[in-house]
């Protein structure tokens, strides 16, 4: 579990609570501090975004986040590189299901386009500002997000043909 | 004039046959078993074991099939090597139907046979269901010994003749079931016996 | 309705470009990211510039079946005359939904779908998914040594069999069609190898939470001394029939250029990343495993093109010998896997003495075992580039959620930027000195 005792109740980080998690730092903006949270990452020396991606929390609400984040649908995760400082930073901030829409970093990494597709694909999130917000990895007309929970994994009942039916 | 006709509408199979065109028919028949070319499908894992079998160790080309023509009206022989996934299906079907008769389907794969172990909303469950099957080579991925054996039956039966006569009929494919002979530690010499199979 | 008609009815969408003439400045800057490589006031000309029918350009279609070996991409070029002006890749042909079934599969299970997403080093897919697994059950200091060992073994002979198909598809694609058999005869010695240790010659899932599934045979030195031996000769060979030909530096040098602001933008990473000099590897520079522990160079290039890359790869071939023969050395005796009860399937002789074992094997394989809460990212250096794990748990036998971060996902962003302004047929130089691979792209 998210390692809350190993911290300061109040270690923040650009503005946002801190937590660590088996070791790994997380800070965790609101939707608002997103933007501004991450200009301060790459002064501090994130230049690279090497993964954006998304988690649906829905069946599984009650996980642990730092007091004062409130725990909503979706969770867009980034994980940051420094190359000169050779060390990661993981950003998770929340977004809610009734307004599922953030910010884009494409104007701050453009390597983020693509993964922002997918996450829109797969979860429905919207990004504003992305430049092309269209499905990547499914067909264009396809319907549904199959990442969310509420989507079935779509498995066929297998039947043999040996069997006696 | 009914001599014609019969060859514009089934080839060689129409004309009533004299010893003659028996022998033609056969010859036909062989070289056309012996110089089939692959059409290029390779889509994921199986196409590098493909691509394998094709090299050196493997070689396919003394069965005569080392020629891969990425364009489907040069091709015969369609191996689907690969998970098919929903947005690939029609585009399957396209080089399918763009492919010239005679031609011949190998699913290559479990992935491309049945769905293999993604049975799941993304992936095809088996390309029988968009393309008909001649011959299912399973393994995940079949070695190269496996689609050897795998080609190997199909020009049997397009040599026998018995494929071109099914698919007239039923509009199906062969859908013959080859076993998968398992990887050993050196290549397949010519005329060595393997899990039972000659190669 | 018959499986045809179901088929047709998925179309791949109007996932199409409109002629460069109607568009804006914004989408032209956008095409060039956010590096600039036109000023402002260049660019709001363009967006302004009435149509010149001599200035048409045409939008044409590569793939998703074409004859490149590099899988099911499509590209979509916009090209004015032979030039290529803009690029847009369209991927999802082999989207399996790999993620949706991890979710669906246990720990234990988890290394055989994410071992083919990059189809061609499935030992570090495996390495990357175990090392998460084990860094949420608090076991990633306490798997043996030997394990470690053998699983950096494995690893770096995986990126000596990748780099080898880099080797046989690059050649291939730019004519030189030899070195697609000589490149496959070399990776077929290493791929004996591995089917004598795994025994599978693809798609092993050796590698699992917790340590290896099984220990190497009896023999397997001479085995990795005879490819180490046999190797570095070859490697001279395509040197003399590559690297110093002037037909292929033509192809090559100054093809697919990048900067390094640029690769860094776009989130590249392995010897994409290095070709344009900057010297980042993971592992020298966050060392996982004991390769810290090991003597290599990272090979970094300066021009950032095409021939930058494939020199690296080749090198990195050399240095991966270099590597192995270190590990040759050091190779300690011991378990191959951790010996918690918990996680670690007793071994089958055990099962019929004692009821414990019976009852661990049970749940370990039928319910699988749980793993603590938590999120974990992991990322090691694949010869893609930097794959990584980002797993969540909620306290089940199954993942809630897995994603695998895919190297070539990130580096096909840099396609269009790579190919702008050069010629078609040295996008298929391009594509190939990428050495995408689409399992990992689409997963």
């Amino acid at each position: 579990m998210t390692d809350m005792s190993a911290t300061p109740d109040d270690e923040s980080l650009f503005g946002a609570p801190v937590s660590y998690s088996r070791g790994q730092k997380v800070v965790h903006p609101s939707r608002e501090q997103y933007v501004a949270v991450l200009k301060q990452a790459i002064d501090a020396g994130y230049t690279m975004c090497s993964d954006l991606t998304a988690v649906d929390y829905l069946t599984h609400p009650g996980r642990e986040l730092p007091s004062g984040i409130a725990a909503e649908r979706f969770e867009v995760v980034l994980n940051l590189v420094s190359i000169t400082e050779r060390t990661r930073l993981r950003v998770r901030v929340q977004v809610p299901e009734a307004d599922a829409t953030i910010a884009s970093c494409f104007d701050l990494w453009p390597g983020t386009e693509a993964m922002e597709r997918e996450v829109f694909d797969m979860f429905g999130v919207r990004f504003d500002g992305h430049p092309d917000l269209t499905r990547i990895l499914m067909p264009e007309d396809w319907e549904g997000h199959p990442l969310r929970k509420d989507y079935a994994i779509g498995r066929i009942p297998v039947q043999f043909k040996g069997a006696n039916s | 004039m009914s001599v014609i006709r019969n060859v514009l509408d089934d080839g060689l199979g129409g004309i009533q046959h004299n010893f003659l065109t028996g022998k033609i028919e056969d010859l036909v028949k062989w070289s056309r078993s012996r110089s089939s070319w692959g059409a290029t499908f390779g889509l994921a894992c199986c196409a590098i074991e493909m691509m394998g079998t094709g090299g050196a160790h493997y070689d396919i080309a003394r069965f005569g099939m080392e020629v891969f023509r990425a364009s489907p009206r040069q091709a015969d022989i369609l191996i689907v090597a690969g998970r098919v996934s929903q947005k690939m299906a029609p585009v399957l079907r396209q080089v399918y139907d763009q492919m010239m008769e005679p031609k011949w389907v190998i699913s290559m794969g479990v992935c491309a046979s049945s769905g293999g172990m993604f049975n799941n909303y993304a992936i095809v469950q088996g390309v029988d269901q968009v393309v008909p099957v001649d011959v299912y080579a399973p393994g995940c991925p079949p070695t190269p010994e496996t689609l050897i054996h795998a080609i190997e039956t199909l020009h049997q039966k397009i040599e026998d003749g018995e494929l071109m006569r099914r698919r007239r009929e039923t509009g199906a494919g062969a859908e013959i079931h080859v076993t998968e002979i398992a990887a050993e530690n050196s290549p397949v010499t010519l005329g060595a016996t393997r899990g039972g199979v000659t190669v | 309705m018959t499986a045809v008609e179901n088929v047709r009815q998925t179309s791949e969408g109007a996932q199409e470009m409109r002629p460069r003439s109607e568009l804006g400045a914004k989408e032209l800057m956008r095409e060039v990211g956010s590096v600039l490589r036109m000023s402002e006031a260049e660019a709001a000309q363009l967006g302004q510039m009435p149509t010149d029918d001599e200035d048409q350009t045409m939008i044409i279609n590569m793939g998703p079946q074409h004859p490149s070996t590099h899988g099911v991409l499509r590209l979509m070029l916009e090209l004015q005359g032979e030039t290529v002006l803009r690029c847009k890749p369209v991927i999802g042909y082999l989207h399996t939904g790999m993620e949706k079934t991890g979710e669906d599969l246990t720990f234990l299970q988890g290394g055989t779908n994410v071992t083919r997403m990059d189809y061609l080093s499935p030992f570090n897919n495996e390495l990357v998914f175990s090392m998460a697994t084990e860094k949420l059950l608090g076991i990633d200091g306490d798997v043996p040594e030997r394990a470690v060992w053998m699983r950096m073994l494995l690893s770096e002979m995986n990126r000596m069999s990748s780099h080898l198909l880099f080797l046989a598809t690059n050649g291939m694609d730019l004519g030189a069609v030899s070195m697609m058999l000589y490149g496959w005869r070399e990776r077929e010695e290493v791929l004996r190898f591995f089917q004598k240790v795994t025994g599978l010659r693809m798609n092993h899932n050796f590698i699992r939470p917790g340590g290896l599934a099984a220990d190497l045979p009896p023999g397997w030195r001479d085995d990795v001394l005879s490819i180490l031996e046999m190797l570095p000769p070859r490697l001279e060979e395509y040197d003399i029939l590559m690297t110093d030909q002037p037909i292929w530096r033509e192809r090559l040098q100054g093809v697919g250029v990048i900067t390094a602001e640029e690769a860094l933008a776009l989130g590249t990473s392995g010897p994409i990343l290095r070709s344009t000099g900057v010297p980042f590897d993971l592992r020298r520079d966050m060392p996982y495993l004991h390769y810290d522990e090991l003597e290599f160079d990272v090979i970094v290039g300066s021009y950032g093109d095409a021939f930058d890359r494939y020199a690296i790869r080749l090198n990195e071939i050399r240095e991966s010998i270099k590597i192995v023969y270190q590990i040759l050395d050091r190779m300690p005796s011991g378990d191959y896997r951790i010996q918690n009860k918990k996680v670690t399937p007793p071994p089958r002789a055990r099962i019929d003495e004692s009821m414990e074992a019976l009852i661990h094997h049970f749940k370990i394989f039928t319910e699988g075992f749980k793993v603590p809460e938590g999120e974990v990212y992991v990322g090691i250096e694949s010869p893609r580039g930097e794959i990584g794990c980002y797993i969540v748990s909620d306290g089940g036998p199954k993942p809630y959620r897995i994603h695998m971060r895919a190297p070539s996902f990130v580096n096909i962003q840099a396609l269009p930027h790579m190919m702008r302004g050069g010629l078609v047929a040295d996008a298929v130089a391009v594509i190939s000195s990428v050495d995408p691979v689409l399992g990992d792209v689409d997963r």
